[in-house]
């Protein structure tokens, strides 16, 4: 009972914060949509989304995706945690896994394809390849030993390393990073984000097996 | 017109009660897996949620990353969390239990 009389003021204290926080929300900045619709065609792609997300703040997901590569290293560093018992997934899960896993990365690769005009895009993509990672991870697949050192490790920092490589090859050239030249600005972003789904399907599922593939093994 | 309007509203008003509701039974579940079988629907709901106010980019994002990964990554840390705390109940037969129940069936 004690810890109630805790918890009580705590509450009210969140709930005044809150309440604080959202009446005091500032006035939308005006004009930046309209900014943004006056710099449509030098995005390179028509969804203002993607446009914002990989050209305007690539610094953003750029940043992002270092995010998810600091993660999946502190899944790593834990180490040694158990593997799942194996176990034979039954007939029905088999044959849907086997189904559905090529429809997910279909789909994978369409919202990749449509995110340059219209909602889609590299972290939706990237999720579906996860989901498909997890599901034959749950089916008791795992990675030949041949694939998962250099080849997984490439995948992985694939994403942030086409986005670090962009930047500073347009850094060298253009003399800004990630600046794009508007002509190959869909160009560039459709190598970045194909890179970036890549990674984060492959990340996602790493962090779901948990321990590194080769530790596992040994 | 004038329907559709309170149609819209009342969908909206369950909506977010339900994410209310949702929120506060995840985090006042004493049971772990209850808890994070109600943070999935609240995660599905949330994506309903950011459809309503026009964002399907977010909802697609929300209801693969949010709802779906998140939900198989705590399902995955949950049954490592059992197996962790089964083994250090047992003492000395950490080692045993951690090599030899390969057989066991999943919970």
């Amino acid at each position: 009972m004690d810890r109630n009389y805790w918890l009580l003021p705590l509450l009210l204290m969140l709930f005044v914060g809150l309440g604080y926080a959202v009446l005091s929300i500032p006035e939308p900045v005006e004009g930046l949509p309209k900014m943004l619709v006056d710099n449509m065609e030098l995005g390179g792609v028509s969804n203002p989304v993607t446009a914002v997300l990989l050209n305007f703040r690539g610094y953003d997901t750029l940043l992002e995706m270092g995010v998810l590569l600091v993660a999946l290293l502190g899944v790593w560093s834990l180490g040694g945690m158990p593997d799942y018992h194996e176990s034979s997934p039954g007939l029905v899960l088999d044959i849907m896994s086997r189904q559905l896993v090529p429809v997910l990365i279909i789909v994978a690769g369409y919202l990749l394809w449509v995110g340059a005009d219209a909602p889609g895009g590299a972290f939706q993509a990237g999720a579906l390849l996860g989901a498909a990672g997890v599901l034959l991870l749950l089916c008791g697949w795992r990675i030949g030993n041949k694939c998962s050192g250099l080849v997984l490790r490439i995948l992985i920092v694939l994403g942030l390393g086409m986005f670090v490589m962009a930047g500073t090859g347009l850094l060298l050239i253009e003399g800004e990073f990630l600046q794009y030249p508007p002509p190959v600005a869909s160009e560039l972003i459709l190598i970045i984000e194909a890179a970036a789904t890549l990674s984060i399907g492959t990340t996602l599922a790493a962090m779901f097996l948990g321990s590194r593939p080769g530790e596992a093994d040994k | 017109m004038e329907a559709l309007t309170i149609l819209n509203w009342a969908l909206d008003g369950l909506l977010g009660m339900s994410l209310f509701s949702l929120a506060w039974l995840a985090l006042a579940s004493p049971d772990i897996f209850k808890a994070i079988v109600l943070f999935i629907s609240f995660g599905l709901l949330m994506a309903l949620a950011w459809v309503r106010l026009n964002a399907p980019d977010i909802a697609l994002a929300e209801a693969a990353i949010g709802a779906g990964l998140t939900g198989a990554l705590l399902l995955a840390a949950f049954a490592r969390l059992k197996d962790n705390s089964t083994s250090v109940s047992d003492g000395e037969e950490i080692k045993s239990h951690m090599h030899h129940d390969s057989n066991e069936l999943p919970k």
